[in-house]
């Protein structure tokens, strides 16, 4: 990837809007800052649980991916041992 | 708070020299978006590297196509505060990210390229996606 002219020696992912599934089964949609001690921390995170959305995962981000997030909170962190997995939201197909 | 202007002032003459307009203040995003008429590209410029330092030439690039936007305007995001808040007025249905593109025909958004979109690619890839976008709705203003 090119042009990292204001994040030099941060982790791979920085910047990057991803995917994070817990393992209680949120789906969050933000950038990913770092990943650290406390957890992974993202920035601008729209949130989809599906005991209250009346929508499912899939339709929640396909709708993220035509419209952009829906931020639902501005700052995040999502303890490491919540996190099922990380996957970077552009390269996503539904 | 916004950076340095001296630091960003190398990515707006960036989109200057690939023939975009800087709108900077309302009334000049009231004025470039506010006739409905022909196509519109609005590129939604940001200081981040990871996308915008990839954007930026891959605009530059699908502008050398035959068929591009009748205007190419740009706000830039944290810098030029109320003005890109203005521009994202015009296209409400998208959430905001930055950097970003909108393209208008007749004064309905056509296409939009999100952030996500942006990010990891390479700008020649980035670039392949806004000539398709062009060709598609800009090919016949220009043979007009």
């Amino acid at each position: 990837m090119t042009g990292h002219v204001f994040h030099p020696g941060h982790q791979e992912l920085h910047g990057v809007t991803v995917v994070l599934d817990t393992t209680g089964g949120l789906t969050h949609v933000g950038r990913f800052h770092e990943q650290n001690d406390r957890g992974v921390l993202l920035h601008d995170v729209g949130s989809h649980d599906p005991s209250t959305a009346g929508t499912s995962r899939e339709e929640f981000l396909r709708r993220t991916l035509k419209f952009g997030i829906r931020v639902d909170h501005r700052h995040l962190v999502v303890p490491g041992d919540e996190v099922a997995g990380i996957t970077p939201l552009g390269g996503m197909t539904l | 708070m916004p950076y340095d202007p001296r630091l960003v002032q190398p990515m707006r003459e960036e989109m200057v020299r690939m023939g975009a307009r800087e709108l900077t203040t309302v009334a000049e995003v009231d004025s470039a978006l506010g006739d409905p008429k022909g196509t519109t590209l609005v590129f939604v410029n940001s200081v981040c590297g990871c996308a915008a330092g990839n954007a930026r030439p891959a605009l530059a690039h699908a502008l050398k196509q035959v068929a591009k936007p009748d205007q190419v305007v740009t706000v830039f995001a944290g810098q030029d505060i109320e003005a890109t808040a203005r521009a994202r007025q015009f296209f409400a249905d998208y959430q905001p990210s930055s950097p970003s593109m909108a393209l208008f025909k007749d004064g309905e958004v056509v296409h939009f390229v999100h952030r996500h979109q942006i990010e990891g690619r390479a700008p020649q890839a980035v670039a392949a996606d806004l000539v398709a976008a062009f060709e598609r709705h800009c090919a016949k203003t220009q043979a007009a």
